[in-house]
């Protein structure tokens, strides 16, 4: 086996404002021919800096030592003028956020025509020829024409096939994909799962696979290594990592990632401990409809078409949707936070078309929020205590901080952060503890409804499992009902009684986890059910072919 | 407690704009910043105590031995000579920063308050009175200054004025170019911050709108104060001299002004008299310098992309503990640079 890149005892460490921070450690590593390796890893563990050093890409504040031989080269001491003519030839990038990744005001067939220009002497006309060729391969249907299109005309998984067209144009022997497929909807995530296996298969490519995603480690990787605190902990083949873990880190983070069905048991146990009388619900939605006003003269978008759905008292709805499938729109309906444009909103008894804020403020007390974000849902400027103790300063339930401070400790207590941790600045917590003292400001003042938007899509898997759990023993002990809102079906099966699938702002279908997720009827819940990648190699090649033959 | 009262006080002091930002600077940032800040206490300094340093009064004209004569060279009694009118020039240059301190201080004062609530309503609110707010903010924006400058002279004091008329209208003219600027960047922010979760959670819990803009937007826009703030000093000084030498400025006998002296010696120029210009027109040239030192070094420091740091010493040298010398001239305590560093970490994530 001819190895493409070969890393050998890699350091990097970060100039910073305090003392310099190691960011990897004596790192080894290498590549063969026409292989994935996927590097895995939780944020800060080291993964993207590896990557980037490959092509050397490291901003001015890192230093480095050790070899990266990428062929003949040595990328660590290779001067400016060298790397350049090594990058897009031997190696090249894919990057995480396509919108980003592409410049606005070129059209794509320009931007794949400059690498090919910056290498070689060809005119502009076989330039473009090249790129409509490349293009045709990596699946943009009538290359010939879309040639001429701008980024924006394309849709965001037809963005990072350009990407990769333009990686692929000069046949590097090596692609770097840094977190492909993160910033994609899991449909389109397949696709181009499907698209780099392609790259592997007909182009020959190496590729380096960055990713946090065991699911997608399953689905394209040969060979994973695993990062955790700058070192690579473990590295094996792909079915050896999943079936036998060796380190306790792989076993924890493998058994950190949530998987489909196992949310049953506990829904049913759940289901039978609730009261059967039927209440009023605590949310009714009605074909209700969100409109987002357009600009002079043109049509409003409407984000949520026609839904219906109830919430029961102590119920948990889970709503799952892709990127724009107006599931955010409808939880900030139910806040408060987005006017309704038509049908009927009905929360806590107060109905949401056209209410004013006097009218529904009263109501807020009973609602808590749980936002997507932990690093901006909180005041900077204040002290954890200071931001969770806000809710029952507002209500008039406590005069200031100091005084709502012994109530501030039980719920930083209930969330399980140590009492100190009030003192503390947001800055200086974790995301996930940030999250946890997110969920005690928002059950602060004893909500019936609880609305959480993606609460742990920012997190890394591990703290995801964490909070998921915290989250479900709190909704145990407060029982209140609960909106949980995420993109992710397995996360919303761990906790929901009832899952709802929203598809282009139309509610597409509605049970219970077992109904939804084992018998599936609408053919786009289907289609996210086989898209979600499995953990698992040898059941994700089985699911990858249902999936092609639907 | 008392540990914890300490170390909240001392990171306090560490957050204050200025000292924050002289703490996180390094090399060439750092020498602009302390250039920079060391002419700017000069400054200060020399303006609060020109009484006592100041040889003369700024509108003598003789002592006991009689008149200082006039475009006297300097020499012993005078070290810096004297001028066309008879003034001795140092005297005249130590009072004149008390002078540029009051435009100073008047200008910020009027601008500040209007501008940045302005920009808090209107970034905050939205609507109507936003998008009135800021076609006026642009229209107030194409006003030349020195013009209003003129106007304001004119009608406060009818052209030649005492020290608080003079000093007013250098102050009302900057004001009205600065309101629009504090208003421009401070909605920006506010427009900002708006979007932002925790703003949104206040909302959520019911929280009135002026506690809103004020605990959450407002204390979370004025990052970039500081830098308006010199930018806006300068101009006024700028201003308040042009006003001088255009022959708006205050007479020599209620305040001494640099701007005044410099017209006053454009005869001297051509007659190789030096020391009437020279002297106040660097004194004007050190503090605008000055104060657009720190601006700049402000600015530059508070965008992570812009400031520069210490290179981590190599990576294969950290392993090795190569030399203690080069951790401990990084300053601070090594536990107050981990959690700095960590600040910076989270604040990137």
């Amino acid at each position: 086996m001819t190895s493409v890149v070969d890393i050998r005892n890699l350091n990097i460490s970060f100039a910073t404002d305090g003392a310099p921070v190691a960011a990897v450690r004596g790192v080894d590593l290498s590549v063969n021919k026409g292989e994935v390796l996927a590097i895995v890893g939780e944020s800060g563990s080291g993964k993207s800096v590896t990557a980037k050093a490959i092509l050397g890409l490291l901003p001015e504040t890192a230093t480095e030592s050790g070899v990266v031989m990428l062929g003949a080269n040595d990328i660590v001491s290779l001067p400016k003028k060298k790397l350049r003519e090594v990058r897009g030839v031997d190696v090249a990038m894919v990057f995480q956020e396509p919108s980003t990744a592409l410049n606005p005001v070129y059209t794509v067939g320009w931007q794949i025509a400059e690498g090919l220009r910056a290498h070689s002497r060809l005119s502009r006309k076989q330039a473009k020829a090249k790129a409509i060729e490349i293009m045709t391969k990596v699946g943009i249907p009538d290359a010939a024409h879309r040639v001429n299109y701008y980024p924006h005309q394309f849709s965001g998984g037809q963005k990072q096939r350009v990407v990769i067209a333009m990686a692929l144009v000069l046949e590097p022997e090596l692609i770097v994909a840094d977190e492909p497929t993160t910033a994609l909807d899991v449909t389109v995530q397949a696709e181009i799962l499907d698209l780099l296996r392609r790259c592997r298969d007909e182009f020959g490519a190496a590729i380096v696979l960055i990713t946090h995603n065991m699911g997608v480690v399953a689905d394209l990787a040969d060979r994973v290594a695993v990062m955790y605190n700058g070192e690579i902990v473990e590295q094996s083949d792909v079915r050896t990592l999943f079936e036998s873990p060796r380190e306790d880190y792989t076993k924890k983070l493998l058994a950190a990632v949530p998987k489909l069905g196992t949310g049953l048991a506990a829904t049913m146990a759940r289901a039978e401990a609730r009261p059967d009388v039927e209440q009023k619900p605590v949310v009714s939605a009605r074909d209700l409809v969100i409109e987002y006003a357009g600009r002079l003269g043109r049509k409003g978008f409407r984000a949520v078409d026609g839904v219906s759905f109830d919430i029961h008292a102590g119920e948990v709805l889970g709503l799952v949707g892709e990127s724009g499938s107006g599931k955010t729109t409808i939880g900030r309906a139910i806040a408060g936070l987005t006017r309704v444009s038509g049908g009927s909103l009905t929360v806590l008894g107060q109905e949401m078309l056209g209410v004013h804020e006097r009218q529904f403020k009263p109501l807020r007390s009973d609602i808590g929020f749980v936002f997507q974000d932990p690093a901006s849902s909180f005041n900077p400027l204040l002290t954890i205590a200071e931001c969770v103790a806000e809710p029952l300063i507002v209500h008039g339930r406590a005069s200031d901080a100091g005084d709502a401070r012994k109530r501030v400790d039980e719920l930083l207590e209930a969330v399980q952060l140590p009492r100190t941790y009030g003192d503390r600045y947001p800055h200086e917590l974790s995301g996930g503890q940030r999250q946890r003292a997110s969920l005690a400001r928002s059950l602060a003042l004893e909500p019936t409804l609880l609305i959480a938007d993606e609460p742990t899509s920012a997190l890394d898997v591990s703290v995801q499992a964490r909070v998921l759990e915290l989250f479900s023993d709190l909704q145990k002990e407060f029982g209140f009902a609960a909106l949980f809102i995420s993109h992710d079906l397995a996360v919303v099966d761990l906790l929901a009684d009832r899952i709802a699938v929203l598809y282009q702002g139309k509610l597409v279908e509605e049970g219970t986890g077992a109904e939804v997720l084992v018998a599936p009827q609408h053919p786009y819940t289907q289609r996210l059910l086989a898209s979600l990648p499995v953990p698992d190699p040898v059941e994700q090649a089985r699911r990858r072919d249902a999936l092609k033959a639907l | 407690m008392t540990n914890v009262t300490t170390s909240r006080a001392r990171s306090f002091v560490r957050g204050l704009p200025v000292i924050h930002q002289l703490r996180q600077s390094v090399g060439l940032q750092r020498g602009m910043l302390v250039t920079g800040l060391i002419i700017v206490a000069i400054f200060l300094l020399t303006a609060a105590f020109a009484p006592l340093i100041a040889p003369y009064g700024y509108a003598q004209l003789r002592d006991a031995h009689g008149y200082f004569g006039a475009q006297d060279p300097p020499g012993p009694k005078h070290l810096l000579g004297t001028t066309v009118g008879g003034y001795d020039v140092l005297s005249r240059v130590i009072w004149g920063s008390q002078t540029a301190l009051l435009a100073i201080v008047i200008a910020v004062v009027l601008s500040i308050f209007i501008g940045v609530s302005l920009g808090v309503i209107s970034g905050y609110l939205g609507g109507w009175l936003d998008r009135v707010l800021v076609v006026i903010a642009d229209a107030v924006y194409a006003f030349p200054t020195l013009l209003l400058a003129i106007v304001a002279a004119i009608v406060i004091s009818g052209g030649s004025s005492n020290l608080l008329g003079g000093v007013f209208a250098a102050g009302i003219s900057i004001t009205a170019v600065f309101i629009p600027q504090y208003f421009r960047v401070i909605r920006a922010e506010a427009v900002r911050i708006k979007s932002e979760a925790f703003v949104e959670s206040a909302k959520v819990v019911g929280t009135s709108t002026i506690r809103i803009m004020f605990r959450h937007v407002f204390r979370n826009s004025t990052r970039s104060l500081p830098l308006i703030f010199t930018l806006n000093a300068s101009e006024s000084i700028f201003t308040l001299a042009a006003l001088g030498f255009l022959g708006f400025g205050i007479e020599p006998t209620s305040a001494a002004e640099w701007g005044y002296d410099l017209n006053k010696s454009i005869s001297d120029v051509t007659s190789g008299i030096w020391w009437t210009s020279i002297f106040p027109g660097a004194a004007i040239v050190l503090v605008v310098l000055g104060i657009t030192l720190v601006g700049e070094s402000l600015n530059d420091l508070s965008d992570p992309r812009l400031r520069t740091r210490r290179r981590a010493a190599g990576a294969a040298s950290i392993a090795d503990s190569a030399e203690p010398a080069d951790i401990s001239v990084q300053g601070g305590g090594p536990v107050d640079d981990e959690v700095a560093q960590f600040d910076e970490l989270e604040g990137r994530a």
